[in-house]
């Protein structure tokens, strides 16, 4: 470093690119890094793949059977075998239904052309497996997402404004949380089923309504922390306003604490989405793994014998949880600095 | 050295005042609070070109009274004055106030958003001011007045990729790019390693030679003071005890705490060390009289009593009058003797020794 | 005999960059009641030295070399003899040890409790006895001893501290940055302490600190250190007044003495910042910000020399003393 006199002759601007984007490439370098971290992570990349598996199967799930293939109707109208083990040959169009009890009957041999392949057996009514699995992943996803997303506004949204701005709000919006965090979510699920009827849309507030006050715990907590940073200061005498220094210092410095807990939130709302369609809350019209679950529940399927009903959604619901939950402890010690030399 | 000219004040502190409520106690009831007066009833200036040094101890206040200039904590009595119009209130005043007032902070590593370049920290200000220019040419141009040449190579770096010293110059830069008026340094120095510290401080030297700021160094080391302050002001309990030139204040020191303090700087052998006993009280109960009388080697040697000023010291609270020509001191003492009496003897005050010994 | 000597200690640690050198090949002895002050920047390996005397460095580190206390090396001790020299010869008070108490404990009942793992014979009510002797050594009343720590200020939790350090009646106390986080009054009545307890138990101390002026107080002797290796080292007042390296003089100049004009409106430091150990110049490790450095101290690394009487030295420009007796 010299010492040179302060006012100096600039150097001619040379043909840089403009600091913004020497800074995006910077930004971009940073991501590679943590990347490569990731990288290293046996438990991360196992639950990515293990991710990445499902939501190419969600994605796919028009390529693998049509969505029709979930309906009960389409099931009875096409005959279709009911509650048949996985691999078996069935005769398609074989079966009648019998008018008074409803239950399918075998109405005779069929020739061997006519045989269907059910890989993962039908349920109840009668649908392949292959196809509620398939759709059911979509749902699921999708409610999972969905309400975690809207739970990360609300929460990062409460704990933000209550951590940063402290005092009266701080108090109103932590009572507020503590409320929340509180009350019986199922009974509020069946509440609220009630009151609004039975549909996805209603799943995904209940979620929501019932999760956010762990992130918005979290995420106050960690404003606290990066309020008293000097940086903050720093842009407070520069004379950055509060919506400043919230978006630019610190939303960009709580972010990978509302990532990994996003991550996290996301394996919880499939469980919890899972759990409300198990108990009947769900959407009737659409199939996810929860209500999947939850009509081999009442058809009896565990005294039943028919594991393929119940396996196959049991052990999607398990893997996807486990799949973010791992790739959210992958993240968290990586954004985490305190957790990286263990 | 030339001497700063001693234009009206740039910036102007009257009767400053400030006070936290604490109710942190475990098993207090809640509606119990204690205030803690942080700094009470400081006046203060600096000029164009000067560099005053604020000295004390840590709970002394200084470090709020930094904070107050810089309007980030509300006096809740006195005012600020920026060439004699009092700071306003409203937000945009303030940002008005913060864009000529500019802060350097301790830890420059603390200070600086890890997230952020060193473009863009330095840019922040810039933006937030909505300063006119070409911001690309402004950020060059304070980097290189901090020291940090060629500018451009610092541009993409982030905060952990330069050493403690060239964050500092990072900081100082940002707040170079508003063309500020005052610069407020809170120990600016004291979290580098010491061999760095000096290239610091000539850095501040010079900007206050070639851009005229008037700067306030918060510290808590005296050496430091000597080495830059044209002024120094001595903080106790939220109080300025002495307030003179350096040389005079630093070299004969007229109160007791600021004698007490330079006693017991190391290296510094000239004076018998005089170690006071326990530590500062704290704010929420300021001691009755003089607030330093409890702890004071006057009082505690019977040399107060011998003056006849004992009871004085127990029961009034002494203000910061004349002792001498341009400095002040807010003891009794300084009232009814000869200051040069009491003083130590210290080094002889030769400004040719300087040219004679520099090295 | 030294009570602590130190032969050619190298210590590195593991890092993913590979391993970093810490401590270069020091060699230190410190006499019995002897105060060896050591100076240095961040990462010029003094704590890591102190560390090494108690064998209290983590498990990636690599140490070479000998650490000698009282004729014995640390470091191929059996844990039990370990564990029996640990505070009964040599203690150590630690960096910021004020954090170190624990806070729902009576400060009384630590000391005493540092007594009794190290005395199994010592009773209960005697190690109590002991603790508030300890307490009233440091000139605190010994009615502290039922205090907790939050119950005292810093500078009273530092002395609890050293009158932890002092339980084991220890020959040797390593004193880590003792003074630091303290303000320049209560750090006056700490090394005031210090200096008491010193003369009074005969004790010997490794003073470590960033801060040479401190040293001038209390120690007999400074070495100081840069880049993990001793560049200096001699009788404390001379270092301080007449330093021989150039580093030394850098360092100094930091704490000016107040009324030297010399130093008034001209602060002197060093351009560019101590390396890390991971990216040690070659040659003289200071060369890059010497302020006398020429082309020869790029290639060739200067050795400790004697370049006085009782005063050593590494730099290529000083002339070495044959005469001279090697400190």
């Amino acid at each position: 470093m010299t010492t040179s006199p302060a006012t100096d002759e600039l150097e001619p601007p040379q043909n840089l690119p403009s600091p913004r984007a020497m800074a995006m490439q910077r930004r971009r370098q940073s991501l590679h890094t943590s990347w490569g971290q990731y990288r290293r992570n046996a438990l991360g990349m196992a639950g990515l793949l293990i991710l990445g598996l499902f939501v190419a199967v969600a994605i796919c799930a028009p390529l693998i059977a049509p969505r029709e293939a979930t309906s009960e109707v389409y099931a009875a109208k096409n005959n279709q075998p009911i509650a048949v083990g996985p691999g078996s040959y069935c005769p398609g169009g074989g079966f009648e239904t019998d008018p008074v009890t409803g239950e399918r009957v075998v109405a005779g041999q069929c020739p061997d052309d006519e045989k269907e392949f059910y890989p993962l057996g039908t349920d109840g009514a009668g649908r392949s497996m292959v196809a509620l699995m398939a759709w059911g992943a979509r749902i699921s996803l999708t409610v999972g997402l969905v309400a975690t997303f809207m739970t990360m506004i609300i929460g990062a949204g409460i704990g933000i404004i209550g951590g940063y701005f402290g005092g009266r709000v701080d108090q109103v919006l932590a009572r507020l949380t503590d409320w929340f965090l509180v009350i019986p979510w199922i009974a509020l699920a069946i509440v609220l089923a009630a009151i609004l009827g039975q549909s996805l849309t209603n799943i995904i507030i209940v979620i929501a309504v019932t999760s956010w006050p762990v992130t918005a715990r979290l995420v106050r907590a960690q404003t606290l922390t990066i309020s008293t940073r000097p940086y903050v200061e720093r842009s407070r005498a520069l004379g950055a306003s509060d919506w400043h220094i919230v978006t630019r210092r610190v939303l960009p410095n709580v972010f990978p604490v509302i990532f990994a807990n996003t991550i996290l939130t996301v394996a919880l709302a499939i469980l919890s989405e899972s759990l409300l369609s198990f108990l009947g809350l769900g959407d009737p019209l659409s199939v996810s793994w929860g209500t999947t679950l939850e009509e081999a529940q009442s058809y009896g399927a565990t005294t039943g014998g028919q594991w393929w009903w119940i396996l196959p959604p049991g052990i999607g619901i398990t893997l996807v949880v486990l799949a973010f939950t791992m790739c959210g402890y992958a993240v968290e010690e990586i954004t985490n600095p305190r957790l990286k030399r263990r | 050295m030339s001497q700063p000219d001693v234009s009206a004040p740039l910036l102007e502190l009257r009767g400053v005042r400030v006070s936290f409520a604490t109710s942190r106690s475990l098993m207090g009831s809640p509606g119990a609070s204690t205030v803690a007066q942080a700094v009470d009833g400081v006046n203060l200036s600096v000029s164009r070109g000067e560099i005053l040094a604020l000295a004390g101890e840590s709970g002394c206040g200084k470090t709020t009274l930094a904070r107050a200039i810089m309007g980030l904590q509300p006096a809740q009595e006195g005012q600020i004055l920026l060439d004699g119009v009092p700071m306003g209130k409203t937000s945009r005043a303030l940002r008005r106030h913060r864009r000529r007032v500019q802060l350097i902070f301790q830890d420059p590593s603390a200070a600086l958003d890890p997230r952020q370049t060193i473009y863009e920290s330095v840019a922040e200000g810039l933006r937030v001011q909505k300063t006119p220019g070409v911001e690309r040419d402004l950020v060059a141009k304070a980097l290189s007045r901090a020291g940090l040449r060629p500018p451009e190579r610092f541009f993409t770096k982030y905060p952990h990729e330069v050493s403690g010293g060239q964050r500092q110059r990072v900081l100082i830069a940002g707040a170079l790019a508003l063309e500020p008026d005052v610069l407020v340094a809170d120990e600016p120095v004291s979290a580098l390693d010491a061999s760095v510290r000096g290239e610091i401080l000539q850095l501040l030297l010079k900007l206050r030679d070639e851009l005229g700021l008037a700067i306030i160094i918060v510290t808590h080391d005296l050496g430091l003071a000597w080495m830059v302050a044209n002024r120094v002001a001595v903080m106790y309990l939220g109080r300025i005890v002495e307030n003179a030139p350096a040389e005079d204040l630093l070299t004969s020191p007229h109160h007791p705490y600021t004698k007490a303090l330079l006693s017991v700087v190391p290296e510094n052998h000239h004076q018998e060390q005089m170690i006071l006993s326990g530590e500062t009280p704290d704010p929420t109960s300021i001691p009755s009289g003089c607030r330093f009388h409890p702890r004071c080697p006057l009082v505690a040697s019977g040399q107060a009593r011998r003056l006849g000023i004992e009871d004085r010291c127990t029961s009034e609270d002494p203000q910061l009058t004349e002792s001498g020509s341009d400095r002040a001191a807010a003891c009794f003492a300084e009232l009814v003797e000869v200051p040069s009496a009491q003083s130590p003897s210290t080094t002889t005050q030769d400004p040719t020794r300087a040219t004679l010994e520099d090295s | 005999m030294s009570i602590l000597e130190l032969k050619d200690l190298r210590i590195s640690y593991a890092s993913s960059e590979g391993r970093l050198p810490a401590v270069r090949g020091v060699d230190l002895h410190v006499d019995r009641g002897e105060v060896l002050g050591l100076a240095g920047e961040s990462g010029c390996g003094k704590s890591t030295i102190a560390a090494s005397v108690l064998r209290l460095l983590p498990k990636d580190a690599e140490i070479d070399g000998e650490v000698l206390l009282d004729g014995e090396d640390v470091l191929t001790m059996g844990w039990t003899r370990l564990r029996a020299v640990r505070w009964s010869k040599a203690s150590i008070i630690f960096q910021g040890a004020m954090h170190g108490l624990n806070p729902v404990k009576r400060v009384g009942d630590q000391i005493a409790q540092a007594i009794l793992i190290h005395d199994e014979s010592a009773s209960k009510e005697s190690a109590a006895r002991q603790a508030r002797e300890l307490i009233e050594q440091v000139k605190l009343p010994a009615r502290r001893a039922r205090a907790y720590p939050h119950e005292l200020s810093g500078g009273q939790k530092q002395r609890i501290m050293i009158a932890m350090a002092l339980a084991c009646g220890p020959e040797l106390v390593i004193a880590d940055e003792p003074t630091t986080a303290l303000d320049v009054m209560v750090q006056a009545q700490i090394l005031d302490l210090l200096k008491g307890l010193q003369s009074e138990l005969g004790l010997a101390t490794l003073f470590i600190t960033h801060d040479l002026s401190v040293l001038t107080e209390v120690a007999d002797r400074i070495a100081v250190m840069y880049a993990g290796k001793i560049v200096e080292e001699g009788p404390a007042k001379q270092v301080f007044d007449k330093p021989k390296h150039p580093y030394t003089r850098a360092l100094g100049s930091a704490f000016p003495e107040i009324g030297d004009w010399s130093y008034r409106m001209s602060p002197v430091g060093l351009a560019g910042d101590p390396p890390h150990p991971n990216d040690i110049p070659s040659g003289c490790a200071f060369h890059p910000r010497c302020p006398v450095a020429t082309a020869e101290c790029a290639d060739h690394e200067p050795r400790l020399e004697s370049v006085g009487p009782a005063r050593s030295a590494s730099c290529l420009l000083l002339e070495p003393v044959q005469n001279g007796q090697m400190a």
